[in-house]
């Protein structure tokens, strides 16, 4: 709160007149007729449209391909955060411990970040590409048929690549951050007490760390379930047999392709609470971290 | 460090090297693809070493692009992605910068409402109302245009709470003396705010460039006329038309090029990129 | 130059709590006024008040003879220095100077004129191009003087300005700020919690208290005759003792009075004296000590020479014209 404050009356909403004519017009909106529209069902030829409560929420919990797409969600989405972060923690520490080169290092691992998701996808594609890329052929050296175009576990194993790959930057700059705020007399007195180094890092660090990591699994989750886009359409498309149809991909579907208006705004919609309850997780987190 | 233990030091320094070569990987391997011709993917697996056609296939894309895939020169992808990078980047910073100067420095009805408004587009990313905000754009004709492109992305709750927390910190005394000095609202964003905000600025504009170039689905959706294709929506459309003749010395050369801009903004503005990413998530 | 006029000016917050209320006081043109009070007592309100920061909800502000309470603060013709300076961090010392004159689009010509002049008085034209993180602390409370000097404004107003500075720097700039002011010979109203930055630089002060005046006079008048408790209690240091009268049954008038108050340095040690003090704790100053201890149950301290042996018994006496006798219920001054 300001102590001093402009007594103008008509400034303030002329200042805020572009951002709330664009979020109006492109995010309530829309976001009201997507509301609107879960509650409608279109006749085939979409002139008729009729109010049918909630029969398309309903339609969604019967349809097992709908169910198939939470399950595909959330194994998609738990195996990107945990192989970036991971990934990320490992390389966040041995940072750590660098003097002078821990510049370079960071420089040399922070720049995928600037990858868009669809241009990972297609690089990945390209590497696991069953006829030319390098990885089937090293896995055919030890003895694996890697095929993602027909096997739904390879296209999985893909599109989590592509995507963690992607965000192992992100992660690694917050551990990183979140390694250099614990203070290193921390640390020091655990040496004194005669931790070793494994030790200290289960006892002291990774504990202290948990407020970054626990941000960053919130974070790495909204990144899996609704930035990956690019990944999945520039690489499996949701298949083989949809088994990489993550949620959003297949709002898309639905409502695009499949024409099936119904359907992807009650998609929608559920995607929409999903996105408001982790913000909320997110923020309480913060609150949180205000009252330390 | 506590003690010296130089056996976990060079774990640590083989930790690293594994990790920036797993990085690096997929885009040396594009690269290498990007220099050779297609008759080097005939054989079997990619090479592992660049050949000798990078200027050929990087002056074809840029200069002409693969005709059948029907998309246009790379060149005029490139320049679309800019456009709609800097239309998105520059326009969320100046609304948002003017909204949290009026949520900030204004008391006035509604003033909570407003703050609300804009903070439930937090919530709202355009992956999960894609299609009603299709809908809307086509309605206002904004189909294959750089309007259609940018505007819908360019209202940002992140960028305005991270103005709002730059003014918040800011002293009070600041506007006590400029009010003092005879500067009224206006003439104090201008002087002493927007000059104040520089660093945050081009913190955020990095962080908001390669968001706009790197948007896909969007531009993908709204683009129907070759004309305005963005490189990274474009890329795909290319890699499909390729499938069955395997072109992969061009898909991989626009695979490069449409990582370059954004890859070298990082790299060359890493301090304003870090600050930037750590900002917009407080 | 001008006069200001406070005309029971009051301040209640839309929540309702009072701030400040029925504050009376005639400022005489080029007059030095110091606001003192405790932090919370309403002398930042109060100024910030007539600089036009704080909205007016009772009362009237009078600069020169023009009402200013809907006046902006550019036009009530005041310049301030903030506690914190609130230099502008992107401009030069110089930029920070013309800005005030800039927005008045004073010539360029008078400008530089006035801040070269103002440069001069304080001694800042060696630092004119450079921002304010390049200068010490020192420099920049020069700064926001320079700042509030090149304005030539009606009045000066100072909210706690020195209050950022080491001791030693405090009071060299309490010197030259009555030195300025004195040549300037600019109304000034000036805030502070320390009383000896008060009564070294007023021409008059005022006591606040709770958002009340409790006194306005000069610093000898209110040192001399505190009007009550809390004035006699806040002004001078270290403080008056207020003793309970029935303590010092044999002073005079203590049979009417609630409060019996006497400056440590007013109570003498003579061995026929009425008062007897029990010893306790003693810090040595150097060129006095202070002798903390109980008289009849109430504490007392006083102010001796730095010499000598000390019994734990002290018989002590004070002359009838140091004695300030106070009301119980309201704490006022009773003579």
């Amino acid at each position: 709160m300001k102590r001093t404050i402009f007594s103008n009356q008509l400034l303030p909403w002329l200042l805020l007149a572009p951002q709330l004519a664009i979020t109006f017009i492109f995010f309530l909106w829309p976001a009201g007729q997507a509301i609107r529209q879960s509650f409608l069902r279109e006749d085939a030829f979409g002139i008729n449209t009729s109010f049918v409560g909630l029969a398309n929420f309903r339609a969604l919990l019967d349809s097992p391909e709908y169910l198939e797409s939470v399950k595909v969600t959330a194994v998609f989405a738990v195996s990107v955060t945990v192989v970036s972060m991971g990934v990320a923690l490992l390389l966040a520490v041995a940072v750590d411990r660098m003097l002078k080169s821990a510049r370079v290092y960071t420089t040399l691992l922070v720049w995928p970040y600037a990858v868009a998701p669809a241009v990972a996808g297609i690089l990945w594609w390209f590497i696991f590409n069953p006829t030319i890329g390098i990885m089937p052929y090293v896995l055919d050296v030890i003895g694996y048929d890697w095929n993602h175009v027909s096997s739904k576990t390879d296209a999985m194993i893909l599109v989590v690549i592509a995507s963690a790959w992607k965000q192992i930057s992100y992660n690694f700059l917050f551990f990183v951050a979140g390694l250099q705020a614990i203070p290193a007399s921390m640390r020091e007195a655990a040496a004194i007490d005669g931790a070793g180094p494994v030790r200290r890092f289960f006892d002291i660090t990774f504990p202290l760390l948990s407020p970054t990591t626990f941000f960053l699994l919130v974070i790495n989750i909204v990144y899996a379930m609704f930035e990956t886009f690019g990944v999945i359409d520039a690489t499996t498309e949701g298949g083989p047999a949809r088994a990489t149809n993550i949620m959003v991909y297949k709002v898309y579907f639905d409502g695009f392709v499949g024409q099936n208006i119904g359907s992807s705004a009650a998609q929608s919609v559920v995607l929409m609470l999903l996105v408001i309850t982790l913000t909320i997780i997110q923020f309480r987190w913060v609150e949180k971290k205000v009252e330390y | 460090m506590i003690e010296n233990r130089p056996g976990l030091n060079i774990l640590a320094h083989l930790v690293l090297i594994l990790g920036v070569v797993i990085v690096a990987l997929p885009v040396w391997v594009a690269f290498v693809a990007s220099t050779r011709s297609a008759t080097d993917f005939m054989s079997g697996t990619v090479p592992m070493w660049p050949g000798p056609h990078l200027v050929e296939n990087y002056a074809r894309m840029l200069d002409s692009g693969v005709s059948t895939s029907g998309t246009p020169p790379v060149a005029r992808m490139m320049f679309n992605s800019l456009v709609m990078a800097l239309s998105i980047a520059i326009g969320k910073i100046a609304i948002s910068i003017l909204s949290a100067f009026a949520i900030v420095y204004f008391r006035f009805p509604l003033r909570g409402l407003a703050f609300w408004c804009i903070f439930v587009t937090l919530m709202l990313p355009v992956e999960v109302r894609i299609v009603p905000t299709f809908q809307v754009v086509a309605g206002l004709g904004l189909l294959n245009s750089y309007a259609g492109l940018s505007v819908p992305l360019i209202a940002s709750a992140t960028a305005t709470f991270l103005f709002r927390q730059v003014f918040l910190t800011m002293p009070d005394e600041l506007v006590e003396a400029a009010r003092i000095d005879g500067a009224g609202p206006m003439k104090f964003f201008r002087d002493i705010l927007l000059p104040l905000s520089r660093t945050n600025m081009a913190a955020l504009f990095v962080i908001l460039f390669i968001y706009g170039w790197n948007q896909y689905l969007w531009p993908l959706l709204i683009t129907t006329d070759a004309q305005y294709y963005t490189i990274v929506a474009g890329i795909k459309r290319m890699a499909d038309a390729v499938d069955g003749l395997p072109q992969w010395h061009l898909v991989m050369a626009t695979a490069v090029l449409a990582m370059l801009p954004p890859v070298a903004v990082v790299i060359g503005m890493q301090k304003l990129f870090v600050k930037g990413l750590v900002e917009t998530e407080k | 130059m001008a006069s200001i006029k406070l005309d029971n000016l009051g301040k209640i917050y839309p929540g309702g709590s009072r701030a400040v209320g029925g504050v009376k006081l005639d400022i005489a043109d080029g007059e030095f006024i110091v606001l003192v009070g405790p932090s919370g007592c309403g002398k930042s309100t109060l100024l910030r008040m007539v600089a036009g920061l704080e909205s007016i909800t009772e009362g009237e502000v009078r600069i020169g003879d023009r009402v200013v309470n809907k006046v902006e603060p550019a036009d009530r013709d005041i310049a301030m220095v903030f506690q914190n300076y609130a230099l502008y961090p992107h401009m030069s010392v110089r930029q920070n100077l013309a800005y005030g004159l800039k927005n008045r689009r004073t010539p360029k010509a008078e400008i530089t004129r006035r801040v070269d002049e103002a440069a001069a008085i304080l001694q800042i034209g060696p630092f004119l191009d450079r921002k304010p993180r390049a200068l010490s602390g020192g420099q920049r409370q020069r700064v926001a003087m320079g700042r509030a000097i090149v304005r030539e404004p009606a009045a000066f107003l100072f909210d706690e300005p020195l209050s950022n500075l080491d001791a030693k720097l405090r009071v060299a700039m309490r010197l030259e700020i009555k030195d300025l002011q004195k040549r300037l010979r600019t109304t000034s109203i000036y805030v502070t919690h320390d009383q000896l930055e008060a009564m070294t630089l007023a021409d008059r002060l005022v006591v606040l208290n709770a958002g009340q005046v409790e006194q306005i006079g000069t610093p000898l008048d209110v040192y001399r005759r505190p009007a009550s408790t809390f004035v006699a209690g806040f002004i001078g240091s270290p403080a008056m003792n207020l003793i309970p009268a029935r303590a010092v049954p044999h002073l005079p008038g203590s049979a009417h009075a609630a409060v019996i108050g006497i400056r440590p340095e007013d109570l003498v040690p003579d061995p026929d004296g009425p008062i007897e003090m029990q010893v306790g704790a003693i810090e040595e100053l150097g060129a006095q000590r202070l002798v903390h201890g109980k008289v009849n149950g109430a504490d007392v301290t006083i102010a001796l020479p730095s010499h000598g042996e000390l019994s734990d018994r002290l018989r002590l006496n004070a002359a009838p014209e140091a004695l300030h006798r106070f009301d119980d219920k309201s704490g006022k001054r009773l003579d």
